[in-house]
């Protein structure tokens, strides 16, 4: 009789703050840029080279800490991890392991389950590596620091998740509360969020943990839906054939779908943190608390309602444009252009979601400006252009983020209101096609249908399709 | 000497700190650490019961800067000392597989 | 006119005057470097073309009024753990062969502001560690007042540059006395100044929560307005201090009446030559008779500042250097395979003995399982000493003591025993655990002609005080001019 064996699952979840200078140095964070270009002394551990705090880093770290129901730390500072690597400049990772900034928090997610606490452990703010390019002709890897010193908070969570619907949940709550904050885009394809997953399987009902293992290199949610499924398998084959599952960190490989351990002699894993002389502690008084509290921006919940009061929008419609903050970006900066709440959240609800589906994109991936929406908005509700043209137009919206006024001009894709110049088409498509117009004549309604393609078709779509319909019902 | 300093100690520290010591220098290191361990042993003698850890000499908090951009494009400065450099990188011994 | 006998205030003052050019003032320098740098090795850089340009600017900027301070024209030496940009900066190690820093230390930077000519870099013990200059990897330094002897460390070169008379002064930096305790050896001045006071930026750390850069010169008027000149607030050094109160030279004044003096006990015990003791003891006495009240007390947990001081040193060291791994800047290895052994053996050839005795107590002091019972148990001490310097401070403007226990020994007596080593640093590592300032200055000299320096250490942020008794004390001496001055 084979055994039930229960899933148990802790994150820690990294996500890169939204800052625009690093969090020991004035260099920029904008992402990508000529390697080693976003450097200086600081982040590149020159000798003699010494960190000095930014602010703004620790105003977010609070903010992610308070809309998380952590407690913070009054008395914070930080530690150095020391490991050689060679993304890592000074061979120590300026992190916190004492005193970090929040603790003891948690969020509520939902699932087919039910709903649930996931506790937060902790929030520490550390910095981010460089990046290593394996160069496969020279066998080399090349570094290049840009990334190094870029703001990081590590959220610890409890051993709380059973399975990779509730990890995927949490990353989701976890995420639209970041970046409602404004603290993070929190693009796992760009690494701004990264998510290890700790994992042990235990008998069904068992007092004690398993043994757990860490797995990094997810850089997705179906990464990490996968790897929770194949570390689960892998631990629960180890446990049947009476074997031991170490405890080790590994380093998932989503091709393979198999993870690898990335224990070595040479990492002995040994930190010896010991508290940053180079720093000093930070103090975070009530005052502070409140005035983060109070410049907390709009969260979800309260967005949600006002949406429904403000502007009308239906149930299901406002939860989801409030379910992801790039769609309520969106909806609000061009709602504020075209004042057509209704008509904007229709778009996003269907053109939108349909081109991020069929492109395989997230909402974070969207380029286009409101104002070129709110545009395709405009032409198609002065009835300037047909709603066949306006998906056409918002197509290359949404691709190339064009100029909407331009391109129907540009293109002569304006509908033609024209009686006189649709009188000469249609009569061209009734002279073309005797025999839908003899089907017609003997009764068969649904011809005329046809003849009004025809006419729209020789109008490469531009002309206005009731204007059609009642130059042929009188010619006919 | 109280403090027996063993090879697997010795081994185990060169790891940490990425030293690679000769036969020679690794008796020497293991008589050397034993002797200074014994001496710093010396602070066992002193009660420290209730005594908060210092690491900072003065009670200085909150230093912080504003999050401004300050520093421009510093490759070239960056990389001006490279011992090995390929690509605009610093270039290493593989790190994967 | 020897320029360089005279001291960097006085050679400053001539300039100013137009009795003496920059650029004959620098030559000077220079040619006093190129005959005596066979015997002393106080240097390991020498930027000659350098120094004789920046002369004609500094020249210029006086001339039409830009520069104007006391130091405006006067040729220094710094140490060489202070970057100094495009100029070859080793820390006296090989790992740093052909380091050349992209940036200036803030320190430096300070000065070069108020007009100095750097001439050079100034050997040093390996990253600063050590007490004799020996563990250099280019050469020892020699004693000016006799070369069969060290100068002491780590700011061994510096010290000895200024004794030898071949720069007008010279920056050292100090994490257990190591400004103090060659300036004691080499008949010099120097001060450690409070924590904080000196930015550290530009400084390669050794231990980070000790270090401080200060001044080496002739006499306590040239430390005074050199420390004036190098101070300030940095933005760039979290550590750093704002302070209004950095006008050291208001304190040069001869009158030290009513000035309470506390002489610790603890201080003349054991492992004290005799010779040192009396002349340390001497120098009280005559800042008695100037007015000052002097009374012995206990000082407590003396011995319990060596241990203490070698586990956070060498722990923050462990870290500190964990940077030089041939991957950034500096030495690599020739050869090795993978990684891992790219870092062993760039380490391992490219630092020193020393060096790496002290990377790895400290790595062992933070390992696992051990944090608590050495690194923890040092900074619970740190405290301990803190306090114990907080309760002397309650009742003394200033304390006095030896700066060493012995005058400088003969070259490669140390290296063999490290821990007798460590003990010659008895007096003076306390103050860095304590972040007090202290400056050493000449009190005599033992009956084979080398120098004992006496040591005044002030409460924080109280250089002032032991300025002015270390002022008032000098102007009962004449200053000595070492025989390779
Ligand atoms: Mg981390
Ligand atoms: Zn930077």
């Amino acid at each position: 009789m084979s055994k039930v064996y229960e899933t148990v699952i802790g994150l820690e979840v990294h996500v890169e703050l939204a800052s625009k200078t690093k969090i020991f140095c004035g260099c920029s964070t904008a992402f990508g840029g000529a390697p080693n270009s976003h450097t200086c002394p600081v982040c590149t551990g020159m000798p003699g080279s010494l960190p000095v705090l930014n602010k703004q880093v620790v105003e977010y770290a609070i903010a992610v800490g308070l809309a998380t129901n952590c407690s913070i730390t009054q008395y914070c500072k930080f530690d150095r991890k020391n490991y050689f690597y060679p993304d890592n400049p000074q061979n120590y990772q300026i992190s916190q392991l004492y005193l970090p900034i929040c603790r003891n928090g948690g969020v509520e997610i939902e699932t087919a389950a039910g709903k649930k606490t996931v506790g937060i452990h902790e929030i520490h703010m550390e910095e981010d590596a460089g990046k290593l390019v394996h160069d496969e002709w020279e066998d080399c890897s090349i570094v290049d620091y840009n990334r190094s010193g870029v703001p990081l908070i590590e959220i610890v969570s409890e051993p709380d998740m059973r399975s990779a619907e509730e990890v995927i949940a949490y990353l989701e709550k976890l995420r639209l509360i970041i970046q409602y904050l404004g603290a993070s885009d929190c693009k796992l394809n760009e690494g701004s969020m990264r998510a290890d997953v700790n994992l042990s399987v235990r008998e069904m009902g068992a007092p004690e943990f398993g043994t757990r293992t860490e797995m990094k290199n997810l850089n997705s949610f179906k990464a990490i839906a996968r790897a929770i499924e194949g570390e689960r398998t892998r631990q629960i084959e180890l446990i049947e054939e009476g074997k031991k599952v170490i405890q080790e960190t590994r380093r998932w490989d989503d091709n393979k779908e198999y993870s690898y351990a990335m224990r070595s002699k040479e990492d002995a894993q040994d930190y010896r943190y010991f508290p940053e002389p180079d720093l000093v502690p930070i103090v975070i008084n009530d005052e502070w608390i409140a005035e983060i509290k109070a410049r907390q921006p709009e969260l979800r919940t309260e967005k949600l309602e006002r949406y429904k009061k403000e502007f009308g929008l239906p149930d299901y419609d406002a939860e989801i444009i409030t379910g992801h903050k790039k769609f309520a970006d969106l909806f609000e900066a061009t709602t504020e252009i075209c004042k057509k709440p209704k008509k904007v959240s229709n778009w996003i609800m269907g053109e939108i979601i349909r081109l991020l589906k069929e492109n395989e994109m997230d909402p974070e991936d969207i380029k286009f400006s409101p104002v070129n929406l709110a545009k395709v908005i405009e032409l198609a509700d002065s009835g300037a252009i047909n709603s066949t043209v306006a998906k056409e137009v918002f197509e290359e919206v949404f691709k190339h983020d064009i100029d909407p006024d331009k391109y129907v001009e540009e293109k002569g894709l304006k509908t033609v209101n024209d009686a006189g110049e649709l009188q000469a088409v249609v009569e061209q498509v009734i002279k073309d096609n005797p025999q839908s117009v003899e089907d017609y004549r003997n009764g068969k309604e649904k011809a005329i249908g046809f003849l009004v393609g025809q006419t729209m078709k020789a109008m490469k779509g531009k002309a206005n399709p009731g204007m059609v319909n009642k130059i042929l019902k009188e010619l006919l | 000497m109280a403090n027996i300093i063993s090879d697997e100690t010795i081994e185990y520290v060169g790891i940490l700190a990425k030293l690679e010591l000769n036969e020679e220098e690794k008796e020497q290191a293991k008589k050397d650490m034993g002797a200074m361990l014994d001496y710093i042993d010396k602070l066992n003698e002193l009660d420290t019961t209730g005594v908060e850890p210092m690491s900072h000499v003065f009670p200085v908090t909150n230093v912080f800067r504003e999050d401004v951009v300050t520093n421009g494009d510093g490759s070239e400065a960056t990389l001006s000392n490279a011992p090995s450099m390929k690509d605009s990188g610093f270039k290493v011994p593989k790190t994967i597989g | 006119m020897r320029l360089m006998s005279l001291t960097a205030v006085e050679l400053g003052k001539k300039i100013k005057a137009k009795e003496v050019t920059v650029t004959e003032a620098v030559t000077a320098a220079l040619d006093a470097i190129e005959a005596k740098e066979k015997k002393v090795n106080s240097f390991v850089t020498v930027d000659r073309e350098g120094a004789l340009k920046r002369a004609e600017e500094v020249q210029k900027m006086i001339d039409d009024g830009t520069l104007t301070g006391p130091l405006a024209g006067v040729p220094v030496a710094i140490k060489d753990n202070m970057c100094t940009k495009d100029l070859l900066t080793t820390c006296s190690s090989k790992i740093l062969y052909n380091f050349k820093p992209t940036y200036t230390a803030e320190a430096v930077e300070n000065l070069e502001k108020a007009g100095a000519v750097i001439i050079g870099k100034t050997n040093m013990d390996e990253f600063a560690m050590g007490s004799t200059t020996e563990t250099s990897a280019y050469g020892a330094t020699k004693n000016p007042w006799n070369e069969a002897h060290v100068p002491g460390g780590s700011s061994g070169g510096s010290c000895a540059a200024v004794a030898a008379e071949e720069c007008s002064y010279a920056l050292g930096s100090d994490t257990g006395g190591s400004i103090r305790q060659p300036s004691s050896f080499c008949g010099v001045t120097g001060i450690k100044p409070t924590y904080g006071t000196v930015s550290r930026y530009g400084l390669i750390a050794y231990g980070s929560s000790l270090d401080q850069i200060g001044p080496i010169a002739k006499d306590v008027t040239d430390c005074a307005t050199i420390l004036e000149a190098i101070a300030s607030y940095d933005k760039k050094d979290s550590t750093s201090i704002a302070r209004d109160d950095l006008k050291f030279t208001d304190a040069l004044v001869d009158d030290v009446k009513g000035l309470k003096i506390g002489i610790p006990r603890d201080y003349f015990g054991e492992g004290l030559d005799p010779e040192v003791k009396e002349a340390v003891l001497n120098a009280a006495k005559v800042l008695e008779e100037k007015g000052a009240v002097v009374e012995e007390f206990d000082l407590s947990l003396v011995e319990y500042a060596i241990p203490a001081y070698y586990v956070i040193a060498c722990a923050e060291a462990s870290s500190n250097l964990a940077r030089f791994d041939g991957v950034k800047y500096g030495y690599r290895a020739k050869e090795y395979e993978g990684l891992h052994n790219m870092y062993k053996k760039t380490r391992s050839e490219g630092f020193g003995t020393e060096v790496k005795r002290r990377i790895m107590l400290g790595s062992f002091v933070l390992s696992s399982g051990y944090y608590d019972a050495y690194y923890l148990k040092a900074l619970r001490t740190k405290a301990l000493i803190k306090k114990a310097f907080d309760e002397a401070f309650a009742k003394y403007d200033v304390i006095l003591g030896p700066a060493a226990p012995t005058t400088a020994p003969k070259l490669g007596e140390s290296l063999s025993d490290p821990i007798k080593m460590y003990l010659g640093d008895i007096y003076t590592i306390s103050v860095n655990l304590a972040g007090l300032p202290g400056i050493s200055l000449p009190c005599g000299k033992d009956s084979n002609g080398l120098p004992i320096g006496l040591q005044l250490i002030g409460d924080c942020f109280k250089e002032k005080k032991i300025i002015r008794a270390a002022y008032a004390f000098e102007q009962t001496r004449e200053y000595e001019h070492s025989p390779l001055a």
